[in-house]
């Protein structure tokens, strides 16, 4: 899936490319932007000189001069359309090669609302089904539509949306209950309900957004577009009035020529390449296997000035390992670990698989009668089993001494020590308690991602604060944050608390990022300014966030926020290279128009161009072919360099400002060199 | 000649050195904070303020403010009309002169408004003393609406988070009381020692060399010349304007009217860095437009010195320069210096015919008025420069991957659009203005002095004067009849207003929005990179839109002459 390689003018993709930029000239379609508008009206109007030229008219110069001119600029337009159609091409492509996978799959559909799995199934496509229909799936089967588990638990390939070709688990309840359309069950069965209307995924909406039909312009487009429009009244101004200058000075200039400054002169290589460039930001997120619900979202995220980390799976290694259990005075160390075997025997966590690890126990190494688990809640930030009149509990230090003092009890001194020696080592410790009284602890470690610490420094050279969040005490979190080198955690969080922390930081006027999976992450994901939900996660949390990441991958986030900076790079470096094209473009044109009049403006042509009319020729073949020259760029993105602000505005400026100006002086020398050869 | 030019070098940076100390003392001004003056004007301020029934403490929203400069300087136009329209039989008028035309009282009233001064009368004849009593108060009031209005902008970009931005009458007229008045007593004392009159006497007159009777106007001029400059006025009491022997009798009195024009505009930066407590984007603003200034004058300087090549061949001796239409007195370098400095700051009183200029160095003067943005005029400078920066601070915040943001809040479509229709105003007056008058040439080019590329750079240059609130002339065109008036009229209101009201809707508009702290990925608004960035996107916007006009003027003349 993961095509990035894919060169980035694949043959059907530029067929099709082709054939829209046809269908684009409609000025209905071309209304939207303005600068290629008017080209397009500079178009007809040079149509109708031709015409003209046909029935007689002998002022405007001969036919095939006039003819030529009217040729570029609609070459000017259909390359233009042409820049949009390849970015829609490719985002289409893309999406549709999702969305192939999951194209009339057969679904058993559950028809009787019973519990369990011995109902009755009928087979039907997955195109039929409906928001809130039930169906199963066993090992073998392909998910036909997204859905949640509402039962049972599986292993699932989903290689074909992520390209990861490790199995995952999905479960019933939990964060992990989401399923996708097109991947497919390697063992045991699951029961789902549908979650989404056909026609309305989130892969839908993105090819939808592609599209252009339902996409909308994002706020900096149109403050872009309304400085592009600028810059194009401008030179409406320029060269209507230079009709009467010209009159006044006895130089007739021809409707061609008039044109042609005209064209050359307002910014049609960003005006041709922006909405492509907005598209391109589209496909690049779906290319690192991001699904957006709107272009504004890529934009928003370039701004991102704080970004929330969920510790587990983006700084450390997957998880917190038991490495030791340290058992309090007065107990015996295999009565500490059989009790802190029991209470983790119902504890799905990979913690607590690692406590079993540690002790070298299975779940079924003891027998319980009747007992009675009780689940970990953010709240209570414990867990355990209740069994006869035994109660062992599991938590966090502060959440087991609560309810030790609550009992009247002593919380054991050297465990007390123990706990700080071990959050003091970046460890996360664990107290069990049995009726009240401490046990001992149990010493979980944490491991770093390698290279973590140099991403998050490059984060900080582009001015994006890291806040690990992690529901370790404060002590671990410390420890854990200054190794990875984040700026700044939040310890013990529980969901309020990162809500609180997006609050706080956004009426600062910071813009906050973060990525999360389960369904209460999902009021702090709408809080968020860019809110990524991992596709693994609940319907909840993807429905708060504006993005959805295929991969599950924490670290996402980071390359988000490059993609939503390069976005508006690629924005502002055209713009300021097609603006600064104009300078060689006057020094082109001006002259052609004047000298036939005024020979003394000879002085004027510093390029030496050939002849008037193989120089605004020249400019107008230049200013049509940049475009296609520069559909690469718009389609890559500029290079984003956490440099520091000024220096990189020093080193665009330097390339696209001060190249933008000579580019234009050699290429339309060498264009007129090999036009003169004609005329 | 290396006399002339050094004293040219010692007149900008004595102003200079100047400027930074009177920029502290404005700043505090406007902070409200005590200054020697107050015992002074604490009590005269009082008393305007207990007659006009205003609470100088009510502050007021950016939209108020507008309303309020809008509703007191049409006051002061109607009266201006009045007085200037029956100046015939109203006091103070020893000459018996006439009353003004509709359409010249039209012109003269709004340009004497919006600190503009396009004079298309004689000061001699054409006005009574009543009347140039009246144009002074003008030179005060239209620098000190100007000078308001930039600070309601500082106010904006001070604040976090504000919707109340000052109040417009008391920044008004404290400007008037603290700051020009003050200098303005200064400037006319040594100018009135230098030989300049001040009298309400009526003509003076002399007998000639040849025995002939002679009438010289006098009148209250060193006040009026003081006021004229540190307002950056430029609307002289004489029609020769500071050529006029008396007006500008030697080459101190040259320099102190030269000091006397830069100094404000140079103090307004300065005091803004205090003002905001940003000293470094002060000087960014300095840099900028310093550069932008010597980039235009320091050709200038060079092409008068040099004179001629057209009379140099013809054997006339250009060892002082182009002397054409100069005064001997001041020579060619500092007459080159003024008109450089007297259009880049909306002064556009001349201390020599520009019309006689060389081709390029008319270019120059025009391109001062085109950019309309390095120094300017009282207040109306900074907020044109603003304009700039606004445009520069979108395309080099893309370029740096945020979306772009200004003093910590972000801008969008709206400023966006506001921005560029200030940005885009400038060429259309100027443009449209001068096609009109091409595309007329039945009625325009009788009022012409030269024929061909010169006589069309004469009416560029009048509606860019126009339009960039200069005032300045080249001079050769006729320019008291009903199209110049009526027309230059109407730009002149649009051009002055509308590049007030719209920096200051954009400063309102970001004051209300949230602020956003810096930080590493910010782009620094205040470094030489940025400055860079603010000169390119100035030279490009009007070398784009004007050069496709200079060619046909000054650049055809210049390769013409060659």
């Amino acid at each position: 899936m993961k095509n990035q390689n894919a060169s980035l003018f694949q043959k059907d993709l530029v067929n099709e490319a082709l054939k829209q930029s046809f269908i684009k000239l409609n000025p209905r379609v071309l209304f939207r932007n303005p600068v290629m508008f008017t080209v397009e009206i500079g178009t007809f109007v040079m149509f109708a000189v031709c015409i003209w030229i046909l029935s007689g008219n002998t002022t405007q110069g001969s036919f095939g001069y006039n003819f030529v001119i009217f040729l570029i600029l609609l070459l000017t337009l259909l390359f233009a359309n042409f820049a949009e159609a390849i970015a829609e091409a490719r985002g289409k492509a893309q999406a549709n090669s999702l969305r192939k996978t999951r194209e009339e799959t057969p679904a058993k559909l559950v028809t009787d609302n019973k519990p369990g799995f011995g109902v009755a199934t009928q087979s039907v496509m997955s195109a039929q089904m409906k928001k809130g229909d039930v169906f199963i799936c066993e090992a073998g089967d392909n998910i036909p539509t997204d859905g949640e588990i509402i039962e049972g638990l599986a292993t699932i390939d989903e290689s074909a949306i992520t390209g990861e070709s490790a199995p995952v688990i999905r479960e019933a309840g939990g964060d992990k209950s989401s399923v996708t359309g097109g991947t497919k069950v390697l063992s045991d069965k699951i029961k789902v309900m549908v979650s989404t209307a056909p026609g309305e995924s989130f892969l839908d909406k993105m090819i939808a957004l592609v599209e252009g039909a339902s996409r909308q312009k994002t706020p900096n487009e149109i403050a872009l577009t309304i400085l592009l429009a600028g810059f194009t009244l401008v030179f409406v101004i320029v060269c209507m009035t230079l009709k009467p200058f010209a009159d006044y000075s006895n130089t007739p200039i021809t409707i061609s020529a008039f044109i042609s400054l005209f064209v050359c002169l307002i910014p049609t290589t960003i005006g041709g390449l922006l909405s492509a460039i907005g598209i391109a930001g589209m496909d690049r997120a779906l290319r690192a296997n991001v699904i957006t619900k709107s272009g504004k979202a890529v934009e928003t995220a370039g701004d991102i000035d704080v970004l929330l980390l969920d510790k587990t799976g983006t700084i450390t290694i997957g998880n917190r390992k038991a490495t030791h259990f340290h058992t309090a005075k007065g107990v015996t160390d295999n009565h500490f670990i059989k009790n802190a075997v029991l209470s983790s025997i119902a504890d799905e966590t990979p913690e607590g698989k690692s406590i079993l690890e540690l002790a070298n126990a299975s779940p079924s190494t003891y027998q319980l009668n009747d007992p009675k688990f009780i689940k970990f809640t953010a709240e209570t930030r414990s867990s355990g089993v209740d069994f006869e009149d035994t109660r062992i509990r599991k938590g966090a230090f502060d959440s087991i001494r609560n309810l030790v003092t609550q009992a009247g009890n002593q919380f054991p001194s050297e465990i007390d020590e123990r706990v700080k020696m071990i959050s003091n080592n970046g460890g996360t410790p664990l107290v069990v308690s049995e009726n009240e009284r401490v046990l001992g602890v149990i010493e979980l470690q944490d491991i770093i991602k390698p290279g973590i610490s140099e991403r998050f420094e490059r984060l900080r050279k582009m001015g994006v604060k890291t806040v690990m969040v992690t529901g370790d005490n404060p002590l671990t979190a410390k420890f854990i944050a200054e190794k990875a080198g984040v700026d700044d955690f939040i310890a013990e969080a529980k969901p309020e608390d990162k809500m609180n922390y997006i609050k706080r930081e956004q009426e600062g006027g910071k813009l906050v990022a973060m990525m999360g999976d389960g369904t209460n992450d999902a009021p702090a994901l709408a809080q968020a300014d860019v809110g990524v939900a991992m596709n693994s996660g609940t319907q909840a949390a993807k429905e708060a966030g504006n993005m959805v990441d295929l991969d599950n991958d924490p670290t996402k986030l980071i390359e988000i926020v490059e993609i939503g900076k390069q976005l508006l790079m690629t924005r502002g470096t055209l713009t300021t290279f097609s603006i600064a094209n104009d300078v060689a473009k006057y020094f082109a044109i001006i002259p052609a128009l004047f000298i036939a009049s005024i020979p003394a403006l000879q002085g004027l042509n510093i390029m030496g161009l050939n002849s008037p009319q193989s120089a605004i020729l020249s400019a107008v073949i230049f200013n049509a072919v940049i475009i296609p020259f520069l559909i690469p760029l718009a389609l890559k993105g500029v290079a984003y360099k956490p440099i520091g602000a000024s220096a990189l505005l020093r080193r665009n400026l330097f390339i696209y400002g001060l190249g933008g100006i000579l580019v234009p002086f050699v290429g339309i020398k060498v264009i007129d060199l090999v036009v003169s050869i004609w005329i | 000649m290396n006399t002339e030019i050094l004293g040219v070098i010692a007149m900008y940076a004595i102003t200079i050195l100047m400027a930074i100390p009177f920029g502290k003392y404005i700043a505090k001004v406007y902070a409200g904070e005590k200054t020697l003056l107050d015992p002074v004007f604490n009590p005269i301020e009082n008393l305007f303020f207990r007659i006009s029934s205003i609470d100088r403490k009510v502050e007021m929203n950016w939209k108020q403010h507008m309303v309020a400069l809008l509703t007191i300087n049409f006051v002061w136009f109607l009266l201006g009309m009045f007085v200037l329209m029956n100046q015939g039989w109203l006091p103070l008028n020893p000459d018996g002169n006439p009353g003004q035309s509709a359409d010249l009282a039209f012109n003269t009233s709004i340009s004497f408004v919006v600190n503009c001064n396009l004079q298309h009368y004689s000061g001699e004849s054409g006005v009574s003393y009543l009347s140039q009593l009246f144009l002074m108060f003008l030179h005060f009031v239209s620098a000190g609406t100007g000078m308001a209005a930039a600070v309601v902008l500082f106010i904006a970009l001070k604040e976090k988070t504000a919707e109340k931005l000052g109040n417009f009458y008391n920044l008004m007229v404290v400007s008037c009381t603290r700051i020009l008045l003050p200098a303005s007593i200064l400037v006319a004392t040594i100018l009135a020692f230098n030989g300049m009159p001040m009298t309400f006497e009526g003509k003076d007159s002399i007998i000639t060399m040849q025995g002939d009777t002679v009438g010289v106007s006098t009148g209250p001029v060193a006040a009026f010349i003081a006021i004229k400059h540190l307002g950056t006025n430029g609307g002289g009491f004489y029609g020769a304007n500071s050529a006029h022997p008396l007006e500008n009798p030697n080459y101190l009195t040259n320099m102190v009217e030269m000091f006397s024009q830069m100094i404000i505009p140079l103090a307004m930066i300065f005091s803004l860095g205090y003002f905001l407590k940003r000293k470094k984007m002060a000087w960014m603003i300095f840099g900028v437009m310093t550069v932008g200034f010597l980039v235009l004058c320091v050709p200038t300087i060079i092409w008068e010195v040099q004179g001629n090549p057209a009379l140099a061949q013809m054997g006339v001796d250009m060892g002082a320069g182009a002397m054409e239409g100069k005064e001997t007195r001041i020579g060619s370098a500092a007459s080159g210096f003024w008109s450089i400095a007297t259009t880049v700051i909306s002064t556009g009183s001349v201390n020599a015919m520009h019309d006689s200029s060389m081709p390029l160095s008319g270019m120059m003067q025009m391109l001062s008025m085109m950019t309309n943005a390095f120094y300017g005029g009282c207040g109306a400078g900074i907020l044109n420069f603003f304009i700039f920066i606004i445009l520069a601070v979108f395309i080099s915040g893309l370029m740096v991957g945020r979306t772009p943001e200004f003093l910590g809040k972000k801008i969008e479509g709206r400023e966006m659009k506001i921005a560029m229709i200030v940005a885009l105003l400038h060429p259309l007056l100027i443009l449209a203005g001068t096609a009109l008058a091409a595309a007329f040439p039945a009625i325009t080019s009788a009022n012409l002095n030269n024929p061909g590329f010169h006589g069309f750079s004469e009416m560029l240059y009048e509606y860019t004067s126009s339009a960039a609130n200069n005032g300045s002339g080249f001079e050769g065109l006729g320019d008291n009849n009903p199209w110049w008036n009526i027309t230059t009229g109407f730009v002149l209101i649009l051009s002055r207003f509308i590049p007030i009201i719209g920096p200051v809707a954009i400063a309102g508009l970001l004051a209300k929005k949230k602020y956003i702290p810096e930080s590493a990925g910010t782009l620094r608004t205040d470094s030489a990179t940025f400055g860079m960035m603010v000169l390119a996107v100035i030279v490009i916007i009007t070398a784009l839109s004007f050069f496709p006009s200079l060619t046909l003027g000054p650049i055809a003349e210049y390769f013409s002459m060659r």
